[in-house]
């Protein structure tokens, strides 16, 4: 018998790594096809207005050019993603700045700016909103009408499908109150949206380009051009990252690029630059979330009510998605006797914003792990220990009612990131050095989870197919829709495969994601490939097997059709060649698929919003130290723990690096990043005044793992994309609250907001700094 | 790239005379550019107005450096890291080094030089407040010959300097007269690094008998122009610190600046932690 390395817990080269260091991987604006014309786009200059009229400046030689107007559009002017809402070019009204009214596509690339330039509309403004609240009030209706005036979505989520007992408020012994919010945050992917598309009558559209979810594209193609499926198709190349901002994005621009080609008749690429990429396309929701929670005196949660809103943006994009994972992660891994939360996505004239790692979870978890350690103030105990009264744990229920089968430990967790980043002697240390440094030292935490895979019913209705085939030379190739975006998504498909068919890992192939050849796995989101995917691959490839298996061993053949457990697996890969070989010279071909099938027990209802949110989750405890200059009011973080129970660990470099860029980007979210809108224009739309982190600001980070393998995943995987963007914000501004005494309940949190807030006089009305007073928004319920 | 590139001419001549002379014959039409790193970024975004550029990059009689017994004379086309490698300055003059280290980064660091960063006339940018603090000197060449002069004269209002259209910033010069000297040197950028800076402070002082008997103080980002806090020195001349001068340190400060706001920064912050860091200096003293 052959003694099979393990793969699977390894971390063997990337699959695209080679190419990728070589410069050979070639991304969009590295290709060039024959004849092929370049395209940009005529975008409104005012937030909301009405056009009326579009001229063309007779200094630009036009009849070069061409221009494609919504009257070009063969199908429906829209751009289908949940709500038919959101229009492909802009015709009668604009609603937010940016927004795409004309294409243009000239053969020489720069030629296009002075033409766009060259184009006057003009219009007649309408009044415009930005905020939650403008929105709110309802003084103007900028989207649908009725219930649903500026309000893309709502949802109820009641514990039990029941309101809070007003007895509980009138008994509880405190209740406390809090408001939170949090900022738009820019994806800032190394490569621009960028695509290139061709047309041709009988084969219909082509679209090639940086993306996560091919099979949106083919949806919204079909929609523009009026095409069936099989006329619409789209390949994903090499991709320089994405983080959502590739999920919903690439149906507008690869839209706009095929209007071109086609009107034009050339290929015409479409890549945007990092300025109209930053002022234009999605950013995360911004939002807003109030808290009252009834608590006992012995720090018990007894109800919370939770009222969460997002700032969607013009259009609906994704919004009700995102707004649905914000609010079944808005009560955080706490056992809640009574909760009710009330969330809605609501309209602004900003460009709409869309899908970013988190997707709603890390506005809705900033706000509950910052009020979390505002109660333990209240009732007097530390966030630990407040915490660990409350945490879920094995057999219990989560608020949506779903009970906790799989083992879930957050006390030993939370044991353990404590201890290893040395957080109580931290504590004690910085309190007695504080007093006495114009440097304040603080150390925090939060305690999450997050769900992996699509939102309730989501998976069902995906319905992912993942085939397996043998080239000519019977090697196994993957064909796959799910996208490699930096992540590693190759890679961990690859390990999967190999070791279900007993193979090295670089035997196995993985097909270009083309609509052409491979069937639709499902997006590339939400946490959902290495689990539900992952999942697939190794079906797939153990149906490879069954039916390789009367050439690979005798003793299975004699038994008939192999059953999973009875896979043959003591062959080599000569021996699995020449099965293959065999196979292919007697059938042609071979090819295996397997279907996404819900297990049989995740039940989730729309209507009364409860049941099996997700399939798997993972669990975290991430502790963050900082540093507040009082000389120059910075906050800076300097040490970050992060620990995660994430299943089965595929691969830990890359599961380390998801972790660590994760964090990354939640130092700037909560510190950094903050998008400056001027009349609904993004002024900050350029990577000197948007401020990223850089190596210089991001503090030595050290991932840890649990491994509780889940039934649900491909050697017991679960999700870990989009964890690591939860927990920094929270924790860093509770060690800024250790560390200043000051609690901040908002983010990005700037050196101008904390100076503003130290330099306040007590005059101006503000609330007190001293530590003790937990501020006025508590109130001691009278019994 | 929102510029059409085919609409820009530019000439290299082998020799400082021969530029001169270009400049000379046709004034107002060449743009000096050398290490380009302002200048490729307006091209980049389709707001490089000037379509006619003649280059000083790596000119040798404009990359040089010079170290005499009282000074130190820097060509303007010496870069970032050319400063940064200099034992003399690293040693004498390490506020220059020190703001030369936070420029950008490493590749703007290789490819910036020092003649850009003084003429570009950003009121935010590094070096200046270090050149102010040691009261440098400018010389600039035409074919009309040279002239000398302190670099606090040198700028005249946003982005304007006394430059004329044919004349060239030929060198700054450093004196050396700094024993005894306390230095001090802060930027206070919008993260630690790749950052423009909100505020900055280079100060340099000599106390005797626990009095200040010299002090000069440069600052970035407070007014128009790189500014020496003139009213702020003289207020601590002959002064101990206490707490009494240093507050009146601050109000003279913040009597002389006048921070804006803007994308990066509210004035109301600029002016505190100017006075903040001014007071983190006096603390040395
Ligand atoms: C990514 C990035 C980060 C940056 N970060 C910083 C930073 O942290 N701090 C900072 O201060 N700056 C920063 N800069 C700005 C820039 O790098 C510096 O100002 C640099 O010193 C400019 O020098 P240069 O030789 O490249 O100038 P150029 O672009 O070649 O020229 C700038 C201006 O000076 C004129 N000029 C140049 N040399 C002469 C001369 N000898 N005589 C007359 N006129 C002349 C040119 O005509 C032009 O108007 C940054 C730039 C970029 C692109």
């Amino acid at each position: 018998m052959t003694s099979q390395p393990q793969i699977v817990g390894n971390s063997p080269i990337r699959k695209e790594g080679i190419a990728k260091v070589l410069g050979r991987a070639r991304y969009v604006d590295d290709i060039t096809l024959p004849g092929m014309w370049f395209g940009a786009t005529v975008r409104s200059s005012i937030p909301r207005g009405r056009i009326t009229s579009i001229a063309f400046d007779p200094s630009i030689p036009w009849h070069e050019y061409t221009i494609v107007s919504a009257a070009d559009i063969p199908g429906e002017n829209c751009i289908v993603h949940l709500t038919k809402d959101h229009p492909c070019l802009a015709v009668t009204h604009v609603n937010h700045c940016e927004e795409p009214i004309l294409l243009l596509a000239h053969p020489n690339r720069s030629a296009l700016p002075a033409a766009v330039a060259a184009v006057h509309i003009t219009y007649e403004e309408l009044p415009a909103i930005y905020s939650i609240e403008d929105s709110e009030k309802k003084e103007q209706i900028i989207w649908g009408e009725g219930e649903s005036a500026n309000t893309f979505k709502t949802y109820l989520m009641q514990k039990d499908q029941k309101p809070i007992p007003d007895e509980i408020w009138q008994t509880a012994d405190y209740i406390v109150e809090g408001e939170y919010r949090t900022g738009a945050q820019e994806q800032l992917y190394i490569e621009n949206n960028g695509v290139i598309a061709e047309y041709d009558a009988v084969k219909g559209v082509t679209v090639q380009g940086s993306m996560q979810c091919p099979y949106y594209l083919v949806h919204a193609l079909e929609l523009v051009f009026n095409l069936p499926a099989e006329k619409c198709r789209v390949i994903q190349t090499e991709t320089g990252g994405a983080f959502g901002g590739k999920e919903d994005f690439p149906s507008v621009i690869g839209s706009h690029a095929a209007l071109l080609a086609m009107k034009s008749g050339h290929p015409v690429k479409l890549c945007y630059d990092r300025a109209e990429d930053m002022a234009a396309t999605t950013k995360r929701h911004p939002s807003r979330t109030r808290h009252r929670t009834a608590v006992s005196k012995d720090g018990k949660l007894l109800a919370g009510e939770i009222d969460f809103a997002i700032d969607g943006g013009a259009y609906a994009t994704l919004s009700p998605v995102v707004l649905s994972r914000g609010t079944i992660h808005a009560p955080g891994p706490y056992h809640w006797p009574h909760l009710t939360v009330r969330a809605k996505a609501m309209t602004t004239n900003i460009p709409p914003h869309g899908a970013f790692r988190g997707f709603g979870a890390p506005q809705s978890i900033f706000a509950l792990e910052r009020h979390m350690d505002k109660i333990a103030k209240v009732v007097g105990l530390t966030p630990e220990e407040f915490r660990r009264r409350n945490f879920l744990a094995t057999g219990g229920h989560t608020a949506t009612g779903q009970l906790l089968k799989d083992p879930v430990d957050m006390q030993h967790l939370l044991t353990r990131a404590l201890e290893e980043s040395n957080y109580h002697a931290k504590r004690e240390q910085f309190d007695r050095d504080n007093p006495t440094s114009t440097i304040k030292r603080g150390i925090g935490f939060a305690t999450f989870f997050h769900g992996a895979g699509f939102t309730g019913s989501g998976e069902r209705r995906l319905n992912s197919l993942v085939e397996i085939e043998l080239t000519p030379e019977g090697q196994p190739r993957l064909l796959v829709s799910s996208t490699e975006f930096g992540q590693g998504t190759n890679t961990i498909l690859c390990q999967i495969a190999a070791q279900t068919l007993h193979l090295p890992y670089d035997q196995i192939l993985i097909a270009q994601p083309d609509t052409g050849h491979v069937p639709n796995s499902g997006p590339t989101v939400a946490s959902r490939t290495a689990m539900v995917v992952g999942k697939l691959v190794q079906r797939a490839a153990q149906s490879l097997l069954a039916t390789l298996a009367p050439l690979l061993s005798s003793r299975s053949a004699a038994e008939g059709p192999a059953v999973a457990s009875e896979l043959p697996h003591d062959y080599t890969p000569e021996d699995f060649r020449h099965a293959a070989l065999h196979y292919l010279a007697e059938h042609g071909s071979l090819k295996t698929e397997a279907r996404y099938q819900s297990p049989g027990d995740i039940f989730w209802d729309d209507e009364t919003y409860s049941g099996e949110a997700y399939p798997a989750y993972a669990w975290a405890v991430y502790v963050a130290e900082v540093a507040v200059d009082t000389t120059t009011y910075s906050a800076s973080v300097t040490n970050f723990y992060a620990l995660q129970e994430v299943g089965k660990v595929l691969h830990p470099i890359l599961a380390a690096g998801q972790i660590e860029g994760g964090v990354a980007q939640g130092i700037g979210y909560a510190l950094y990043e903050k998008c400056t809108w001027n009349n609904g224009h993004l002024a900050n739309n350029q990577m000197t005044n948007y401020i990223m982190p850089t190596s210089a600001d991001v503090p030595p980070i050290h991932v840890t793992f649990e491994e509780i393998p889940s039934p649900h995943g491909a050697f017991g995987a679960k999700g870990i994309g989009e964890l690591p963007m939860d927990g920094p914000a929270p924790a860093i501004l509770n060690a800024i609250e250790h560390a200043t005494g000051i609690a901040f309940t908002e983010i990005p949190l700037l050196p101008e907001d904390i100076f503003e807030r130290m330099t306040r006089t007590p005059e101006a009305g503000s609330e007190s700094l001293d530590t003790a007073v937990a501020g006025p928004i508590f109130s001691e319920a009278t019994a | 790239m929102r510029s059409n590139i085919t609409q820009y001419e530019l000439v290299a001549p082998k020799s400082l005379d021969a530029i001169l002379q270009i400049l000379a014959d046709s004034p107002d039409r060449y743009t000096p550019i050398a290490g380009g790193t302002e200048l490729m970024v307006a091209l980049g975004a389709g707001r490089l107005q000037q379509k006619k550029l003649i280059s000083l990059w790596n000119l040798g009689e404009l990359r040089f450096f010079e170290v005499t017994p009282d000074a130190v004379h820097i060509g303007a086309g010496a870069t970032f890291t050319d400063i940064r490698n200099h034992p003399v300055i690293t040693s004498e003059l390490s506020l220059l080094s020190q703001a030369a280290s936070w420029t950008g980064s490493i590749a703007n660091q290789n490819r910036g030089t020092l003649g850009g960063n003084i003429v570009n006339g950003s009121p935010a940018a590094d070096s200046p407040p270090a050149l102010l603090a040691y009261d440098a000197t400018v010389t600039l060449v035409s074919t009309r010959g040279s002239r000398t002069i302190p670099y606090r004269s040198f700028h005249l209002s946003y982005k304007k300097t006394v430059l004329a259209p044919d004349e060239l910033l030929h060198s700054i010069t450093l004196p050396r007269n700094l024993i005894g000297y306390k230095t001090y040197i802060r930027k206070v950028g919008t993260r630690n690094a790749q950052a423009i800076s909100k505020v900055a402070i280079a100060a340099i002082a000599r106390t005797k008998h626990g009095a200040i008997e010299s002090i000069r103080i440069g600052a970035a980002s407070l007014r128009e122009t790189p500014a020496r806090l003139i009213a702020t020195e003289q207020s601590l001349l002959n002064q101990t610190v206490t707490p009494a001068t240093i507050a009146a340190a601050r109000s003279a400060l913040l009597s002389e600046t006048l921070p804006i706001d803007d994308i990066r920064s509210t004035a109301k912050y600029r002016a505190a932690v100017a006075a903040n860091l001014l007071e983190e200096f006096l603390h040395t003293l």
